[in-house]
């Protein structure tokens, strides 16, 4: 990630004294994250050992916050679909782009308008499009095929949520993966062939080995999109029937109306750190496939 | 988002890109075999994306249904009789241009704010890598990519509305804030492969700093800005999370926001939510078919710089 420069220029550059110009460029940008993204994040922190209910006066009361977060079943239930979702929906997106990406790139006609159709949802709102498929589930599934709504079903509500959500992500992915299937050169397709490989073994032999960067690059990037699944769940089941689709993101956004101001920072604070554990879980799991991120 | 900023392996593939296209069309002798393969899975695609177009059609065609049609629950059936009334009634209903012109100004500003900042905070960073405070200030703008949204959401809406900027000036300012990461990132990659000689002999004819980004570096720098922008722009454009939480005045909402008041007060005039959802769809897909090219190239460079 780091360039290192040349040992020539750097002993130059050291000697220079800083043009102030170059300081002016940096400041806005430091100053204005320090102030929205930093800050913000340090003062969370601070009220998470707070009982601050979001206005007036507050007292510390250390750690309780975290001790009754890891018992409430609410906190639990919402931290279960979200890890849960994520996996199921990590898994998905891979196998549909990974699979489009060698249609896609493989021998075919109509290939650019094919493939301009397959990334229409990168561009669509979540929320717009969550509001659509909330009336096929709810509506037209029921009326042309019978049954009732999965969104009211407080166990498999979460499948909607998968679906729409997996839609709507299978283009980025799928980028990622017709990027990666370019620098694979041709020849070595050719040669296999030429042993008679069949395309089935072409792909377990050649393309998955060569693609596993790529893979983890995807899990890495879907992981961190779908950990913070809002707008999909709002516009398809805002977080019911109950709680059984209530994402971690909405349980903390319940801080701003429940009282709840200090006790969902706590729960936004061990959200974090989870966060940066998968991620870093999955960094290193990247540096020992040896691709850089 | 971000592999390897390896120039080598872009190039590889580019090329390897180049010489698939000619394989495939430039020799003649294409058995009747391959042909065949190729109609198959063109097929199979072709089924494959009626997922991601029949969500499409059922907004088109009940945007164009009556009343008394659209509650019929079959979202599939062509609209009979026709009935564009729709779109003027969602036009008044979520009060249409107020919020397509927010919209606007919302990522019309991310983008040209984290175009500006992210650019002028890579370079900086970039040339005077050697010196610890713009070094560290690299990893300490990198380190916000694990911070989403949510995590410091309730602090962040204390703060705007203590700055007065629970508004859409607020909610641009995050979108910039939540994609300065990233573009610094891009931004930063891309400008290490530009050669400091071509800054050194414009200095010498005595352009100043200022002079040697903006007039140097800033054109150079076209495509990453083409990228980060498109990035900015989606972002900002189609979010709802940010901006419905922002902003306190829901007179000032943006579109994606406004789209709320149709799983409330106006729940079964279908017609009605469709045509707004459709309004609220088109100008990105309309904007995406027409630039699909450069779009798709933009965001290429995303996923693999």
């Amino acid at each position: 990630m780091s360039a290192t420069r040349p040992a020539a220029v750097t002993v130059r550059r050291t000697r220079k004294k800083v043009d102030a110009a170059f300081y002016l460029m940096l400041l806005p940008a430091l100053l204005l994250f320090t102030l929205l993204i930093v800050g913000p994040a340090l003062a969370g922190m601070f009220f998470s050992v707070t009982n601050y209910v979001g206005y007036g006066e507050y007292s510390f009361i250390g750690v309780s916050n975290y001790l009754v977060l890891f018992t409430d079943p609410r906190i639990l239930r919402s931290y279960g679909f979200t890890i849960g979702f994520s996996v199921v929906t990590v898994l998905l997106v891979n196998a549909i782009a990974l699979f489009l990406a060698v249609l896609l790139n493989s021998r075919i006609k109509f290939k650019t308008a094919l493939r301009g159709v397959f990334f229409i949802p990168m561009v669509v709102s979540g929320i717009v499009i969550a509001y659509v498929f909330n009336y096929v589930f709810s509506t037209t599934i029921p009326a042309v095929f019978g049954g009732s709504s999965i969104l009211a079903n407080a166990d498999w509500a979460w499948v909607a949520v998968v679906v729409v959500t997996a839609w709507q992500a299978v283009p980025s992915a799928l980028i990622i993966y017709l990027a990666g299937l370019l620098a694979i050169p041709e020849e070595v397709y050719e040669a296999s062939s030429l042993d008679g490989a069949s395309p089935w073994r072409q792909f377990t032999a050649i393309t998955l080995p060569l693609m596993a960067g790529y893979v983890v690059i995807n899990t890495v990037l879907g992981f961190k999109n779908f950990l913070n699944a809002y707008d999909i769940i709002v516009g398809l089941t805002d977080g019911g029937p109950g709680t059984s689709t209530s994402s971690v993101a909405m349980t903390i956004f319940t801080g701003f109306t429940s009282g709840d101001y200090a006790y969902q920072m706590a729960n936004a604070v061990v959200f974090f750190v989870i966060t940066v554990l998968i991620s870093i879980a999955q960094l290193r799991i990247i540096n020992r496939r040896g691709v850089s991120l | 988002m971000a592999i390897a900023a390896d120039p080598a392996t872009v190039e590889t593939a580019a090329k390897a890109a180049r010489r698939n296209e000619g394989h495939q069309h430039g020799t003649g002798a294409v058995t009747g075999r391959a042909s065949r393969s190729a109609w198959l899975v063109t097929g199979v695609l072709a089924v494959c994306s009626l997922t991601v177009l029949l969500p499409l059609y059922l907004t088109v065609t009940m945007a164009f249904k009556t009343p008394a049609q659209s509650v019929d629950g079959n979202g599939f059936s062509l609209p009979a009789p026709f009935n564009p009334g729709s779109f003027a009634d969602a036009w008044n209903l979520v009060g249409f241009p107020t919020a397509f012109v927010i919209s606007v100004l919302v990522a019309t500003a991310s983008v040209a704010g984290v175009i500006v900042l992210a650019s002028l905070a890579a370079f900086a960073i970039v040339r005077q890598w050697d010196h610890k405070l713009f070094r560290y200030s690299y990893f300490y703008l990198l380190a916000a990519m694990f911070i989403p949204f949510p995590v410091i959401a309730l602090p962040q809406v204390k703060l705007t509305a203590y700055l007065s900027l629970d508004n859409p000036v607020g909610v641009a300012l995050l979108h910039v804030m939540f994609q300065l990461s990233f573009s610094v990132l891009l931004y930063s990659a891309f400008l290490r492969s530009i050669p400091g000689e071509l800054e050194e002999s414009a200095r010498i004819d005595g352009a100043t700093t200022w002079q040697v980004f903006w007039k140097l570096i800033f054109p150079l720098l076209a495509p990453m800005n083409a990228t980060v922008g498109i990035f900015a722009f989606l972002a900002a454009w189609n979010d709802y999370m940010m901006p419905s939480l922002i902003t306190a005045n829901s007179d000032l909402q943006t579109i994606p926001v406004i789209q709320k008041i149709f799983q409330s007060s106006f729940s079964t005039d279908y017609n009605v939510a469709f045509a707004s959802y459709l309004m609220a769809m088109a100008p990105t897909i309309v904007v995406y078919v027409f630039a699909q090219r450069w779009v798709m190239s933009g965001m290429t460079r995303g996923a693999i710089k």
